[in-house]
């Protein structure tokens, strides 16, 4: 059940012209490069700084409550990180220039074309995370390197290599995208088997070849679209379609990477460290995450490594295990481990909806304050800068994190049926490991 | 995707059941509202103690004594507060009529993790969280005989 929105012809044309997006790219880069420079010379008082304020709860908030539920990587095709790099690669900000510019343009190893590396630097950015949440130099650091970072890779590697491969934010938003109800797809397989030159991963006049490294005619799930319409302009064909879908459509088709099973374990079991270390009254646990370089602190990465890549995936891995005793099977168990995590996908993302509903919905009102005062330095630009806090809908916050936990768990349940239909497994044993993490996140939150 | 008869019949039933986990009436243990006074110790950024727990009906004190810098004591849900300086001791009294888990923050700003200087205040039992178990339970559960299992997989 499919719907294409580019057969209407505005919806095309507005995808298709570059200055939209143009536009779109500068308003986010002039925000990134503001939010790094008053994070560098603001007040270092997180909550009064318009750099920890709008990333962590304005941006945040969009991101993983709309952007990443509703678009997918929505908000990949207007991320500003990649943009000064790509600009410098391709010598061009719009169409492409009639002489290619002699950049390296080498091909990232193959040994690193998986998201472990974004796995890792997710978990680095993690461990810090108390001390980049809160404290606005550390989060400009952190924006100034993924951008620095970003244009040497784009200097050195061919197309965004460091969108595909290292960037912490893009690994977990891959991952969620494929709940998405919307997807970049060929409309016919065939005419792509068929067609002369590939432009959509090669470039031609009218585009650049997919920067995210993918050939659209073997697209069949939205973790590597970067959503970024290259494809939609150069096809000769008109063989590009963006669709509106079901929910989570991907993941009928489970995944056998492990990478991409660790992801989901990572995200799962940070939200639940999230939940009891920021949203808990635990004092002790925050100084411990706060302190940086503490024999606290190596206790608390200690546990947090430990729970997440040890714990977790322990216990999934016996559910997983039960499974095929129960169902007397023969695929081998890393199969089945990597494809049963996709049930853990929207699990996950539900925890992560849940944890940041509350942390958002109490901070909101940061942001007025901030927009006016964005450094913290007495400014009332706009009239907010006198509000005091104030948190929002907190008598409806638990009813509605119960809720969203509770169709995270339904729908995790029905993730599981489905991967336990494609590999042929009993599922209840993940079912029963599912509805354990939920009941454990329901404890922290509520 | 088009949903069998019998299908049609849990989906009800998990309904019914639903709606019986999260209005039916729980049975709490009813004390005679009695005069509660706790004194609360803030420091960076942590409330001691950081649980308080309360009968329905109780009036509630809170002595908020600040160790270091400013700090203050927000009620989510009553939407009391206070804020004490340095050394200062200043009392919050509310009668804590609503049952339910409630946050208690610090609402002045005090220093990095001021966002996440929270307590938690517990008025009876806290039943929202056993209805909301109640219901992942059914989820689980209604999950699982809602949708049909591959003839190939052997049942448990």
């Amino acid at each position: 059940m499919r719907s294409e929105l580019t057969r209407f012809s505005v919806v095309k044309s507005l995808l298709k012209n570059r200055w939209p997006q143009l536009f779109g790219f500068i308003v986010m880069l002039a925000g990134f490069l503001y939010a790094i420079m008053t994070g560098f010379i603001g007040t270092p008082v997180g909550n009064n700084n318009f750099s920890t304020v709008f990333v962590w709860i304005a941006w945040w908030a969009i991101l993983i409550l709309v952007a990443v539920p509703f678009f997918g990587r929505g908000w990949c095709a207007v991320c500003p990180i990649p943009l000064p790099g790509e600009w410098i690669q391709r010598g061009a900000i719009l169409e492409p220039p009639s002489r290619k510019p002699r950049r390296f343009n080498l091909r990232w190893p193959n040994k690193l074309r998986n998201i472990w590396l974004q796995n890792l630097t997710f978990t680095l950015v993690a461990l810090f995370s108390t001390v980049i949440l809160t404290t606005p130099k550390v989060t400009a650091v952190v924006l100034a390197a993924m951008l620095f970072l970003a244009v040497g890779m784009s200097i050195v590697f061919e197309r965004r290599t460091f969108c595909r491969y290292l960037c912490p934010v893009s690994g977990f938003i891959g991952l969620y995208a494929q709940t998405a109800p919307v997807e970049l797809r060929v409309k016919d397989k065939q005419v792509c088997i068929t067609c002369k030159g590939k432009p959509c991963y090669n470039g031609s006049a009218a585009g650049y070849g997919c920067p995210w490294d993918v050939f659209p005619g073997g697209l069949t799930k939205n973790t590597y679209c970067g959503l970024c319409m290259e494809c939609l302009r150069t096809c000769p064909n008109d063989n590009i379609a963006i669709n509106l879908r079901p929910f989570a459509a991907d993941l009928g088709q489970p995944s056998r990477k492990l990478d991409e099973a660790f992801k989901a374990f990572i995200m799962l079991g940070a939200a639940m460290v999230y939940a009891g270390v920021l949203l808990g009254p635990w004092g002790e646990l925050k100084s411990a995450a706060y302190s940086v370089g503490t024999v606290a602190w190596f206790g608390y990465v200690m546990a947090f490594l430990a729970f997440i890549f040890g714990l977790l995936p322990a216990l999934f891995w016996l559910a997983v295990k039960l499974g095929q005793v129960l169902s007397k099977s023969n695929v081998p168990a890393r199969h089945v481990f990597a494809a049963f995590a996709t049930a853990l996908v929207p699990l996950g993302l539900m925890f992560w909806v849940a944890f940041s509903l509350s942390f958002v919905l109490t901070n909101a009102s940061y942001i007025f304050i901030a927009f006016s005062d964005p450094f913290g330095w007495g400014w009332n630009l706009f009239g907010t800068a006198a509000l005091t806090w104030q948190p929002y809908l907190t008598t409806a916050l638990v009813p509605l994190q119960t809720l969203v936990l509770v169709g995270g768990l339904l729908w995790s349940v029905r993730t599981a049926q489905k991967v336990g239909r494609e590999v042929k497994i009993q599922p209840v044993p993940v079912i029963v490991f599912s509805m354990l993490v939920t009941l454990v996140m329901l404890g922290l939150l509520l | 995707m088009k949903l069998s008869r019998e299908q049609w019949f849990y989906i009800i039933l998990a309904g019914l059941a639903g709606a019986l986990i999260v209005f039916a009436p729980l049975p709490v243990r009813v004390a005679p509202p009695s005069q509660r006074t706790f004194r609360v110790e803030a420091s960076q950024f942590a409330y001691s103690p950081a649980v308080l727990t309360v009968n329905p009906g109780d009036t509630v004190t809170i002595e908020l004594v600040s160790t270091d810098v400013v700090h203050g004591l927000y009620v989510d849900g009553y939407g009391a507060s206070v804020t004490a300086d340095p050394g200062q001791t200043v009392s919050l009294t509310f009668i804590a009529n609503e049952p339910g888990s409630f946050r208690f923050r610090c609402n002045v700003t005090c220093g990095a993790l001021h966002p996440f200087m929270i307590g938690k205040l517990q008025v009876g039992t806290n039943t929202l969280l056993w209805r909301a178990v109640g219901l992942a339970l059914l989820a689980a559960f209604s999950g699982v005989a809602l949708f049909p299992r591959p003839a190939t997989v052997k049942a448990v």
